[in-house]
């Protein structure tokens, strides 16, 4: 009798054990960011971006180096680094957010479904709330999470002389998760 | 006994299992796919190489190159350009009367590999170099030191002379190793061993061979402006010539680099102001100096929309 009591505890375990959140996770997911102004429009792209989502829960992060970001322009990619973004000082950039209404995801089924996010993005050392629309794409079993969503260089404590000129005060960056 | 221990340590290892090597996880609760994150970065952050980059904002220090690099597929027009002497006077609006001049093409063949052509208007000079960036100073799972870039280049100069001067005269050499560190976000240094070979020199008595040993180092004192020195000591050296030295600053205009100096050489090749100085800093005999550039893209990433 003890022993088919165990055996039966044995397998509840072991099922309870093989639950079903699914987190996706992938390095290399794409952020870019353009900034555009009359006198001069300037695009520059990290591809080895870290990012981590849960089906279930919602949660969504995804973390990057600042020296990651790669501009046709060498110099200007120093520059960014070195008096812009003070990269040495703060070399990462971080967003750890949940998707409110995930529960509206289908995972199994193909589609592109429309998401909404809150969270916090941490810039050049600051942190900051936001919220941002998105969508998730289901494509045969490949998830594709992508957002495009404007910051303002100043709310992250970043400045320069040519923010407002040759740099927007406000960039428009990309984000693009492939979760295989 | 011995059986319900067997049992519970199996019901153990059953419940460890089936949440680790499954890679799931318990559906009580959420899984801190934050905290998952993070740890994860921290353990590759120990693999990833962290180049150091900017241990000069240009890649000249003021006269000598730095061990900076033109960036792939990046084109440069540098001008360089030196005044007479301000001890001169207002007769020759303390050296502004007078100009030297260098155009350059510069181009990077890759990030580590760059190539040059020069036209110098002092001795109507051609020059041409390649420039290797040997090691980058890095930290993270590379803990390099130092910078190390060598640096040959070949100049050739075409002023016309009462004696006929053949080809092979008229060319001289430079070999140099630029050892470089970043010390700090504000400071930087660099060590520059020598060798001018010139094919021609114009006394018996001096060697074709010149050894010198230069110095470099950069002091920001702000994030666009920087405090520039450079010196050369040379260990055998041309009659009549005397060692460079140079101070200067650095500004940064938007993507432009904008060097601004007091030397006391007049060229801006490895012949020139190296081994070919003559003026006396104690005698007034300093030039005031600018470099400038613009750098071109040539080739720009596939779907880019950068307008430079």
């Amino acid at each position: 009798m003890k022993k088919i009591a165990l055996i039966i505890c044995f397998v509840i375990t072991a099922f309870v054990g093989s639950s079903q959140e699914k987190i996706y996770s992938t390095k290399a997911a794409t952020i870019s960011f353009f900034s555009s102004t009359p006198v001069e429009k300037i695009e520059a792209i990290n591809s080895q971006v870290t990012a981590k989502l849960s089906d279930k829960s919602g949660q969504l992060a995804f973390i990057l180096l600042i020296k990651g970001f790669k501009f046709d322009n060498a110099l200007m990619q120093e520059h960014f680094n070195e008096n812009y973004m003070e990269s040495s000082k703060f070399p990462k950039a971080d967003f750890k957010g949940i998707i409110s209404n995930i529960s509206t995801v289908n995972f199994a089924k193909d589609g592109i479904y429309a998401v909404t996010i809150d969270g916090n993005l941490t810039i050049h050392g600051v942190t900051k709330k936001i919220t941002q629309t998105g969508t998730i794409e289901v494509k045969g079993g490949k998830i594709i999470a992508k957002s495009i969503f404007k910051i303002k260089v100043k709310d992250f404590g970043i400045t320069g002389k040519y923010i407002g000129e040759k740099i927007a005060n406000e960039v428009e960056a990309t984000v693009v998760c492939t979760f295989d | 006994m011995t059986k319900k221990i067997i049992a519970l340590s199996l019901l153990f290892i059953n419940t460890v299992f089936s949440k680790d090597l499954l890679g799931q996880k318990d559906t009580s609760k959420t899984v801190d796919l934050f905290a998952d994150l993070d740890k994860e970065v921290k353990a590759t952050d120990a693999n990833t190489v962290d180049y150091t980059g900017a241990t000069f904002k240009s890649t000249r220090v003021i006269n000598s190159h730095s061990v900076e690099m033109i960036g792939k597929n990046n084109l440069e027009y540098r001008i360089s350009h030196r005044f007479g002497y301000i001890s001169g006077g207002a007769y020759e609006l303390f050296g502004l009367d007078n100009a030297s001049m260098r155009n350059g093409l510069e181009y990077g063949i890759s990030n580590r590999l760059n190539v040059g052509l020069g036209r110098s208007s002092i001795d109507k000079e051609f020059d041409g170099y390649i420039k290797y960036k040997l090691l980058r100073q890095s930290t993270g799972k590379v803990n390099m030191p130092i910078s190390l870039v060598y640096l040959f280049s070949a100049m050739h100069t075409t002023l016309k002379s009462t004696e006929e001067l053949s080809f092979t005269n008229r060319m001289s050499y430079a070999h140099q190793l630029l050892i470089a560190r970043k010390f700090s976000d504000n400071f930087s240094l660099q060590l520059m061993p020598s060798l001018v070979h010139i094919n021609a020199v114009p006394l018996a008595k001096d060697d074709n061979n010149l050894y010198s040993l230069g110095i470099g180092g950069r002091i920001k004192i702000s994030k666009r402006v920087a405090i520039t020195g450079e010196y050369f000591h040379q260990f055998n050296q041309l009659t009549g010539t005397t060692n460079s030295l140079s101070f200067g600053f650095d500004i940064e205009t938007g993507g432009h680099v904008f060097q601004l100096h007091f030397t006391n050489s007049t060229g801006m090749t490895e012949r020139t102001f190296i081994t070919n100085t003559s003026g006396d800093w104690g005698a007034g005999d300093i030039r005031f100096g600018f470099n400038v550039s613009r750098m071109f893209v040539l080739k720009k990433a596939k779907g880019s929309r950068s307008s430079y």
